[in-house]
């Protein structure tokens, strides 16, 4: 018989929504174990195919149930940089979990009794961190005369500066923000990520010798031309997918609706809230209407839903979203996390017109209701308007958090940068290099919304390469 | 991101304009007329947008001018000369559009006189003859009078209460001189109102004219859409796409608005006195 998995600890409901520190508390070595012995050591483990940077799933959870957790970090490492972060931050539901033998056939993502293979490998993270556990560095002299520029702070940049440096490769990283971490930090809210994780990484890279240049917008303070110029072998862009996406409906550029990056950022780049210790100011809604269905939608609602606690306010967030809970892109955890703490939710929901008052704040939000229809390009149903079924929500303020798209100031400055009708750029997929000869990129500048551990794939695909045109060169 | 020199431009009871020059020798070497920087006084502050007005690639600085309007120019105030500002980000936004135009007027309302004054000299290299108007409150609070003459071919000042010049705002002045010649580009910056009416008074005129706009910004690199304006229907973001905007597309209503949305916040900080 099959244990049942092993639940791991959380804050209380009641005391969660009035802070932004972290919700779950992570497994115990005793729980990590436990949860171990569940894995059924599958002769043919799909999970690690299911995997974007195919992390040796099987052989760590072995190590982990030896009780060598040692090893077990070490065999994560080989294949992923940030397991604290991707731990915490993977979609497990839709990848390795759902991959899981234990989880039911046909399932549209992982069924409860899939092993919590993101709770052990946060588990492992955590451990290799605490233990101070390096990975060991391989530098090679002969790459010292190389030196990378690294455009941008996120996954994609952060991984690929690592695996540059611990070959020996000098890297220097610009990012256009005040702080280090891209989306990590302006996107993901600390009860989510806690800075100590990110910071612990950034630090490490310091350690190896990466230098940070903050303040700095490539294609603004400086165009790639001039990056070669200052003596740089190639440039890794990981540029990440930075602009909002908005509904182009009637009244949306009311006052108190924000992109779900606009309010993100406020909260977790620049702490509004803890306005006034912190001087960034962001209203808070006694009527919220988050729109989105994504895990930018549930962080918006989450923190939202606190900031309403924490100014006294009666908890009042609710999600729309065009299609139902199913077809929802975001993580099934994040929707069980909004909905303890008591985000509500209104599904098969079109906004049709923001409406407002005569000082131009929002105050209504027109919608419409609609059908499951066929399925469409995504392979999920499309929705369906149903005529006639226009209704009114009350709502002051309204996070807009539909996608996002690639940043276009680099691109635009650099017209031979060759990229896509979505305007992502277009690499080669075996090497991720660009158009223009010694620029790399990956992440999400490269193509759609993907995922942290899918542009740290990119970004070791691009690293890999680089050192590759360096033996060459050497 | 070191303050060089700091200057006071003008001091009427407490309403102070302030100008300061940073070492920022890469922002230095690109900036280009109408591009602005972001600023953080310090570590827990606001990122707010000022326009670049000067630079001097010797000594690798910039200039900036700002009026101590709300709290964060208060704390920007603070730093003395030998401090260095938290975070300093550049050249942001699309310079202003320099060719040879023809006959151009420059209308300067405020601080926003110190946002003319590198279009100006652009302009002037470029060959333009310029005709500038210049207005504020009260002769006191008038900054950059005499570099603005030293570029223009004609200045006209205006002052709300006829201490200094002609009393009247910008735009009467504008309205006459358009009256009476031809001009081929109008570039005015300064108070919402002063820019909205500028625009009407060209638009009866048939007479292009640009403004940079000053909408809240977070990140300022088109990252968030704050900064987002109504422009012939579009949105856009002040940010990447401007800040320079045809005036008679703008939205005026919807960015005076869009702009008093912290409005209550302001003045509770501002009270706080922390």
């Amino acid at each position: 018989m099959i244990q049942e998995p092993v639940k791991v600890k959380e804050a209380p409901v009641e005391l969660r929504t009035g802070n932004f520190e972290e919700v779950i508390r992570g497994y115990t070595q005793e729980e990590a174990i436990a949860e171990s012995t569940r894995c059924l050591q599958c002769k043919n483990p799909v999970c690690i195919s299911a995997c974007p940077v195919n992390i040796d799933i099987k052989k760590f959870i072995y190590y982990i149930r030896q009780k060598d957790y040692a090893q077990a970090y070490f065999t994560i490492r080989q294949k992923n940089n940030f397991p604290s972060i991707c731990g915490r931050v993977c979609p497990a539901e839709y990848q390795c979990r759902k991959a899981c033998v234990l989880t039911k056939k046909d399932a549209v993502f992982a069924s409860p009794e899939a092993i919590n293979i993101h709770f052990l490998e946060r588990f492992v993270g955590d451990y290799g961190k605490n233990n101070h556990l390096d990975v060991p560095v391989e530098k090679e002299e002969k790459f010292s005369r190389f030196k990378v520029a690294v455009v941008g702070s996120g996954p994609a940049g952060l991984c690929c500066a690592g695996e540059l440096a611990r070959k020996g490769v000098r890297v220097d990283i610009f990012e256009s923000l005040h702080k280090t971490g891209g989306v990590l930090r302006y996107g993901i809210p600390p009860f989510r990520l806690p800075w100590d994780v990110l910071d612990f990484e950034i630090d490490y890279l310091k350690r190896l010798g990466v230098n940070f240049f903050p303040n700095f917008l490539v294609g603004k303070t400086a165009t790639l031309t001039q990056l070669f110029d200052r003596g740089y072998s190639s440039i890794f862009l990981g540029l990440g997918a930075g602009v909002p996406g908005f509904l182009k409906i009637k009244g949306e550029n009311l006052c108190n609706i924000y992109s779900v990056n606009e309010f993100l950022t406020r909260i977790n780049l620049m702490s509004a809230y803890k306005f006034p210790e912190f001087h960034t100011p962001v209203n808070i809604g006694r009527n919220v209407l988050i729109v989105g269905g994504g895990n930018s939608a549930m962080d918006a609602a989450r923190v939202a839903l606190r900031l309403q606690k924490i100014n006294g306010l009666p908890l009042n967030t609710t999600v729309i979203y065009r299609r139902t809970e199913t077809e929802m892109p975001a993580r099934r955890l994040e929707i069980e996390h909004a909905k303890e703490e008591g985000v509500k939710f209104g599904f098969l929901v079109q906004p049709k017109e923001f409406i407002g008052d005569d000082q131009g704040a929002l105050g209504k939000l027109v919608c419409l209701r609609s059908e499951l229809g066929a399925p469409d390009n995504s392979g999920r149903r499309r929705p369906v308007i149903i005529p006639g079924s226009e209704f009114e929500l009350d709502c002051d303020l309204c996070v807009i958090a539909v996608g996002l798209s690639a940043n276009q100031v680099l691109i635009n400055a650099t017209p031979q940068l060759k990229i896509n009708q979505d305007r992502d750029l277009i690499v080669n997929p075996q090497t991720m290099e660009t158009s223009i000869p010694g620029v790399y990129a990956g992440g999400d500048i490269v193509g759609g919304e993907g995922t942290i551990i899918e542009a740290m794939g990119m970004a070791k695909a691009a690293a890999r390469a680089m050192i590759d045109s360096f033996i060459k060169q050497v | 991101m070191k303050i060089l020199k700091k200057s006071i431009l003008a001091d009427v009871s407490g309403l102070r304009i302030v100008r300061i020059d940073i070492f920022a020798p890469e922002i230095a070497l690109k900036a280009q007329a109408g591009q602005f920087v972001v600023v953080m006084a310090d570590e827990k502050g606001e990122r707010i947008p000022l326009t670049i007005v000067d630079k001097d690639i010797n000594t690798g600085s910039i200039q900036l001018i700002y009026q101590e309007a709300g709290f964060t120019t208060q704390i920007l105030s603070r730093l003395k000369v030998g401090d260095s500002l938290y975070a300093l980000v550049g050249p942001l936004g699309h310079p202003t559009e320099i060719k040879n135009y023809g006959k151009i007027i420059l209308v300067g309302g405020g601080v926003g006189i110190a946002e003319i004054l590198p279009v100006a000299r652009a302009l002037k290299q470029a060959g333009n003859q310029i005709t500038t108007i210049l207005g504020s409150r009260n002769k006191e609070l008038l900054i950059l009078e005499e570099e603005l003459k030293n570029i223009s071919d004609r200045i006209y000042i205006m002052t709300d209460d006829g201490s200094y010049g002609q009393k009247g705002f910008t735009t009467e002045m504008l309205k006459d001189l358009l009256s009476k010649d031809k001009y081929d580009l109008i570039y005015a910056v300064g108070p919402i109102p002063m820019m909205k009416m500028a625009a009407m008074v060209s638009k009866e005129y048939n007479t292009r004219t640009l403004v940079s706009l000053n909408a809240l910004m977070v990140d300022a690199t088109g990252m968030c859409g704050c900064c987002r304006v109504s422009v012939f229907g579009d949105v856009k973001f002040s940010c990447v796409d401007g800040p320079d905007f045809d005036a008679s597309g703008v939205d005026w209503d919807e960015l005076e608005k869009r702009n008093k949305v912290y409005s209550v916040q302001e003045k509770h900080i501002c009270k706080l006195k922390l």
